[in-house]
This record gives C-alpha cells, sequence and structure tokens, in this order.
C-alpha cells in the first residue's frame, strides 16, 4: 500500500506516468493535454515529463487523433488519445466502429491503443459535458470497454487498457475525479478487463452497476440495511465489454433478486443487454423480474433540479430496491 | 461570376503540365525502369480485365472496381516510393496497380474478388482491401477519407522515432469533401509528418461530378489552406507521375512535411461494374479512350523518344499474360473459407468468439447448400 490516499483523477495520472515510464511506445494525444495539462489536469506533468515527442496537442479534431492513434498503434506504438469530454467522442465515431474495431479482424492490423475521456453527469454540465455514450459502443464487436469507480480500479484498468493488444475505450467519471480517494496497492497494480467487483456482499437482492452509480448503491445499500432490514449486494461491472458474466449469474444464483443500475438513459441502455444476458444465465433462479433504474430518455439538462429529476438518484435505488424486495 | 460547366469533363491533358521535354526526376531513371512501368501499367490493365471475365462467369462473389484509364497515375506514384527504405502506401479503390507496384500478387488479388479461404483477408473483406505496413501498404476501408488521419499516425510514427521512411494516401476528387479528409491532412500538415497526399480527379465519385463536389477550380489549391505545398499533374502520363510524386516524396524525407498532388486522369468504367455511366455525357468517355489513354500515350513515348522496340514491349504483354493465367489457376483452386473461421481473431484475447448455441450444425448446412428461403435459391 501507498501511505498516501490519492484521488481517482491522481490514479489515472499515476498510471499514464508508471506506463510511459515503463515502455516507451506508450505517448498520449489530445486537445490541450500538453503545456495546459488537460481540462481536467489529468496529464499535468507529463510534458515536462516525457517531452512533445510523447505529449502531443492536437488540433481540435477527434476523427484525427483517433485515426493517427491508429496508425501509429500498426507500427508498433502504443497510443493513449483524449477526448476532452467523452461527449466528443461521438465525433470519432465512424473512426472507432468502421476503422479500429475491425482492423484486427479484416486486415490483420493490430490496434493496440486507449481512447479515454471524462465522463458523466451529476455535475450540472449541461447536454454536451455529462454524457454517457458506452451504450453505443457496446455494439462495436472489436472494442474493449471499461468505466471504473474506484481510484484503485481507475489506476489497475487504466495499466491494463495500455497493455491490452487491442483498442480499450476507458471512460473516467468527471463527478468522482476528486471526490473519492484511497490507498493504491503497492507495485504494479493491474486489474484485469473484463472481471466485475463485489463491492458489497448482501443476501436479499442484488444491484448490478457501474461508475458513479456504483457509489449510489451502495449509500442505498447501506440505508436499506439500516432503515429495511433488507441487504443488498452490490456488483461493480468495472468492464462493460468484456462483460463478466459469470459474476452476473453468481449475484442472480445468490438473491434471486436483481436490480440493474446506470446512469445512462434507458432506451437501449446497457441494463436491457444485462437483463438478455440474466434471462439467458439464470431464467430459473429469478424470483422476481429483474428490474432498472437508469436516467429518463432526455438530453441531460443543465438545472440543478432538472439534472437531478432526469438522473437516478439514492432515493430511487431505495424505492425500486423494497418493491423488488416485496415482489 | 466566373461560369462553369456543370458537369462531363475537358481535356485534362491540355490543362496541366506533362512530362514531355521537362527536366525531371523521370530523366534519371533507367531505361530498364521505364520498360517496368510498362508492365506494371499492363498488368494493372490485364488483371482487371481476366477479373472482368471472371465477374462475368460469376466467379467474383461482390462488385468489381476498375481503373481503366487510371493506371498511369497509380504504378507512376507509387513507384516513387522506395521499397528499401520501407515506405508505405495506403491505396484506394482505383489503385491496385499501385498495390502492385509495391508487391501485392495478382493471385492474391483474384482470390480476394472470388472470397477464397486463402485470400489475404481470408475471405472476409473485398477486393483490394488488404495488406500491412510490413508489406509496403495498407488495406483501406470503404469509407472515403478515413485513410488519411491514419496514415498521418502512420508517418508520425516514423517521425516520432527518427525513421527515414515516407508515406503516401491517395484519396479521390469525391473524398475530399469528408471530414476525415479534411482532419487529417491538417493534423499531418501541423505535425510535419512525411506524408504525401495525392488527390487522384478523375471527374467523377460514383456519378457526382467534381462541379458538385467543390466549388473549388482546383484541388490543388486547398493546399494553402493548410500551409503546405501543392502541385498538380497529368495523371495519365505515367513519366510526370512519378516526377510530381518523387518530389514530394524528397520533400517529406528531407523533414519538409506534406505535400498536396492533384492528379488530373478520368474514370473510363462506371463506379463499379454494375454502372452503366448513364450519367456521363456521349462522347466523353470515347474522347478519352481514343486521345488520352495512358498505355498509349506511354506506348508511343517509349517507342518514339525512348527508343524501345514494339517487340520488346509485346515481349512484356506476353509475359503479363502468362503471370494472369497462370495465378488464375492457382486462384481458381483455392479452397472457400471455413464457416467457423468468421470467429477467428476479433480480438487477440479472447482470440476466438464463442459460436452461438443454434449454429452448432453450421458447417453440415452449408455443406448442404441450404440457404434462407428468401434468397430465391432455397434447393429442398
Amino acid at each position: 500500500m501507498g501511505l498516501e490516499e490519492v484521488t481517482y483523477l491522481e490514479a489515472i495520472r499515476q498510471a499514464l506516468f508508471e506506463e510511459m515510464e515503463r515502455d516507451p511506445n506508450v505517448f498520449c494525444l489530445g486537445e490541450d493535454i500538453g503545456g495546459y495539462g488537460g481540462a481536467f489536469k489529468v496529464t499535468e506533468g507529463l510534458l515536462e515529463k516525457f517531452g512533445e515527442n510523447r505529449v502531443i496537442d492536437t488540433p481540435i479534431s477527434e476523427i484525427a487523433i483517433v485515426g493517427a492513434a491508429a496508425g501509429a498503434a500498426h507500427m508498433g506504438l502504443r497510443p493513449v488519445c483524449e477526448m476532452q469530454f467523452i461527449d466528443f467522442i461521438s465525433c470519432a465515431y465512424d473512426m472507432l466502429t468502421n476503422y479500429v474495431a475491425t482492423a484486427r479482424y479484416r486486415a490483420f492490423l493490430p490496434c493496440p491503443m486507449v481512447v479515454r475521456g471524462p465522463s458523466g453527469g451529476y455535475v450540472r454540465g449541461g447536454p454536451f459535458h455529462s454524457q454517457n455514450p458506452e451504450a453505443a459502443f457496446l455494439h462495436t464487436p472489436g472494442l474493449k470497454i471499461v468505466y471504473p469507480a474506484t481510484a484503485s480500479d481507475a489506476k489497475g484498468l487504466m495499466k491494463a487498457a495500455i497493455r491490452d493488444e487491442d483498442c480499450v475505450l476507458f471512460f473516467e467519471h468527471k463527478y468522482l475525479y476528486r471526490r473519492v480517494k484511497e490507498r493504491m496497492p503497492a507495485g504494479d497494480h493491474v486489474v484485469p478487463i473484463g472481471k466485475a467487483r463485489v463491492a458489497r456482499e448482501g443476501t436479499d437482492l442484488s444491484i448490478i452497476t457501474y461508475a458513479a452509480t456504483v457509489w449510489k448503491a451502495l449509500e442505498a445499500a447501506d440505508k436499506l440495511e439500516a432503515e429495511f432490514g433488507l441487504s443488498a449486494e452490490v456488483i461493480d461491472l468495472r468492464s462493460l465489454l468484456p462483460m463478466d458474466d459469470e459474476a452476473i449469474a453468481a449475484t442472480v444464483k445468490k438473491t434471486n433478486r436483481v436490480m440493474i443500475v446506470h446512469e445512462d438513459t434507458r432506451t437501449g441502455g446497457i441494463a436491457g443487454e444485462i437483463m438478455a444476458r440474466i434471462n439467458e444465465l439464470a431464467f430459473e433462479w429469478l424470483d422476481a423480474p429483474v428490474m432498472r433504474v437508469t436516467a429518463a430518455d432526455v438530453p441531460l439538462p443543465y438545472s440543478p433540479p432538472l439534472e437531478d429529476y432526469v438522473l437516478p438518484q439514492t432515493a430511487d435505488i431505495v424505492m425500486a430496491a423494497r418493491r423488488l424486495a416485496a415482489y | 461570376m466566373a461560369t462553369r460547366p456543370k458537369g462531363g469533363r475537358g481535356a485534362a491533358a491540355q490543362r496541366v503540365s506533362s512530362s514531355e521535354g521537362v527536366g525531371s526526376a523521370a530523366a534519371l531513371l533507367a531505361r530498364d525502369q521505364k520498360i517496368e512501368l510498362y508492365y506494371w501499367m499492363r498488368l494493372t490493365r490485364s488483371l482487371e480485365e481476366r477479373l472482368v471475365n471472371l465477374y462475368r462467369q460469376t466467379k467474383v462473389v461482390g462488385g468489381l472496381f476498375r481503373s481503366l484509364g487510371q493506371e498511369a497515375d497509380a504504378v507512376g506514384s507509387a513507384f516513387a516510393l522506395d521499397k528499401a527504405k520501407g515506405d508505405v502506401l495506403s491505396p484506394l479503390i482505383r489503385n491496385m496497380g499501385a498495390m502492385l507496384v509495391r508487391g501485392a500478387q495478382p493471385t492474391e488479388i483474384i482470390r480476394q474478388y472470388m472470397a477464397k479461404g486463402d485470400s489475404p483477408t481470408r475471405g472476409r473483406e473485398l477486393n483490394i482491401h488488404f495488406g500491412g505496413p510490413e508489406r509496403g501498404f495498407i488495406g483501406q476501408i470503404s469509407h472515403l477519407g478515413d485513410m488519411v488521419p491514419v496514415m498521418a499516425g502512420v508517418t508520425m510514427s516514423f517521425k516520432m522515432r527518427g525513421e527515414d521512411r515516407v508515406g503516401l494516401v491517395y484519396v479521390g476528387d469525391g473524398a475530399t469533401s469528408t471530414g476525415a479528409f479534411h482532419e487529417g491532412i491538417n493534423f499531418a500538415a501541423v505535425q510535419r509528418c512525411p506524408l504525401v497526399v495525392i488527390v487522384e480527379n478523375n471527374g467523377y465519385a460514383y456519378s457526382t461530378p467534381t462541379s458538385k463536389q467543390t466549388a473549388a477550380e482546383r484541388f490543388v489549391d486547398k493546399a494553402a489552406g493548410y500551409g503546405i505545398p501543392g502541385e498538380r499533374s497529368d495523371g495519365n502520363d505515367v513519366l510526370a507521375t512519378y516526377d510530381v510524386t518523387k518530389r514530394a516524396v524528397d520533400r517529406a524525407r528531407r523533414g519538409e512535411g506534406v505535400t498536396l498532388i492533384e492528379l488530373m486522369t478520368y474514370r473510363r468504367k462506371g463506379h463499379a461494374e454494375h454502372d452503366n455511366q448513364s450519367y456521363v455525357p456521349d462522347g466523353e468517355i470515347d474522347r478519352w479512350a481514343k486521345e488520352n489513354d495512358p498505355l498509349d500515350r506511354y506506348v508511343r513515348r517509349l517507342t518514339g523518344d525512348e527508343g524501345v522496340k514494339l517487340a520488346e514491349l509485346e515481349a512484356v504483354d506476353a509475359r503479363v499474360q502468362r503471370e494472369i493465367d497462370e495465378a488464375t489457376d492457382v486462384a481458381e483452386q483455392s479452397p472457400m473459407p471455413e464457416p467457423t473461421d468468421a470467429l477467428v481473431g476479433i480480438y487477440d484475447d479472447p482470440p476466438v468468439t464463442e459460436p452461438l448455441w443454434f449454429r452448432e450444425g453450421v458447417k453440415s448446412a452449408v455443406e448442404k447448400h441450404e440457404r434462407p428461403a428468401g434468397w430465391g435459391t432455397y434447393d429442398a
């Protein structure tokens, strides 16, 4: 264990530092990441340490950032692209889904690269600085997706993402950047992609979630225990693609009552995919229909009363969990 | 306000420079190299003619794309790259000639078109969409303009590692309208990547004439907007094409960054073999075929100023025919892919995607030629 507590944001920066030190092929590119250190200062200090050749300030060109990263990755480099806000990853959707995701399959071209960026709401960011576009990419074979909830997972998954031989989309929750901190495990801390984590053991019902809503689910679980005597298990998926089917099946078989919580909108969201998997993996173990608590199907509005109304809150999870337990 | 033609295509050769009498890199080419250029152009044309035969015999599974009339621009430009130094190009659909120059084999191309299991993509991709940097050419995708940012990254890696290598990427007149083209060439220009960007102006993007693609008079004028040099040349003159590309390659190798080249040429066939070109003004194709065929022009040049005997070129033609016959025989013997190979290699890890449970009998089904009834080929 390191002695100091490290924030989620610092944990990501540590991972970038350590990986760039470990492997001279790792480099970063993105808008305002060098001298300015990035909009959220995730890459602060990288330029001084590693120089302009490995910390590249780019034009406002998400297509070119991702495309150039792919080309460099073909040549054996390991690029880490920053999307200034993950909302802008949609500008590179073609490059990611048509070029990068298919490269290994159609042309045997390796594309080891990371596309990372601040994601998610609860920060009054409005429709274009709060998005959770992970579901748009879950549907693309060839990509991997991770979305950590804790500082140590942020560090360990970033290291795994940089070392992965394929393209990993790394969603960073900006609400968590400076709100969660913990001591980092000692040594070369790598969290394997594709493995979920039991964030809280429980016996009455399961809450499957990821990213910022892991913390909402934990808060709700405490409340359910204290006020209603219900024991909720919380599963933090950490990786969305590939998804940990074993962990999902295990918790279903343990509690027989399952709720899925995510911050993204409802229709076509990842909860639907998880429900389908539960249906295929463990239908006969269910004692109640699988429920989902998600954002409403609207672009995320700016004003606090509006944003709070649209996004899933702890009270929503408590209410849904009580209904699930009573079914 | 200047009026511009609404469609159709004038004689490009009248408006651009050609290699005749120019003191140039082409003048330094040895006699053998000049004959080699003829070989690649002839191979390109004859191989495509063979593919048309195979297409008409329904042996080509997908669409067939021709570069008839554009052989000089593909071959001349690719010839300006240096194999020994490890230069890399990214072709477009009319650049089979460039791929052949870089080492693509006729057998591979025929196997690709026939969707064979031992084709370069193992039946996963179509036509000439194949390649890797170790071969000197990187396979394109169908989304036009996307290879410009990718080649910006490939050539950025040359710069980052201090390698003496250059990249070349082709786009058509149509692809210049995409966001990817703009972002890629701008990024490469800012980074001073050792990259040559060739706009093949062949007059049409599918059915759309250049007048509906851009309000700019000339594509080469776009270079100024990116702060890079631009040159325009006669793409139907193989030596002029070699010349202009060699100058750009030399600039890139000297660390002077990106050059935009506009090559004037003409697409004498449709977008693909199915396209009847009803949108082309009467007589336009015939005029280009008669007055500005790149092979005819080069034969005249070789047998004239260069003093090559017609018999020498006929020997090249015979060699090309023999090679294509052999390649066809080999490719026709190739097996189709194993269906379950479709699940291999989406990721490095896991190496194989699990088959879906209801697909256990897929192999026998294919062997029995079972097809969904909707295809109209169901045999009971």
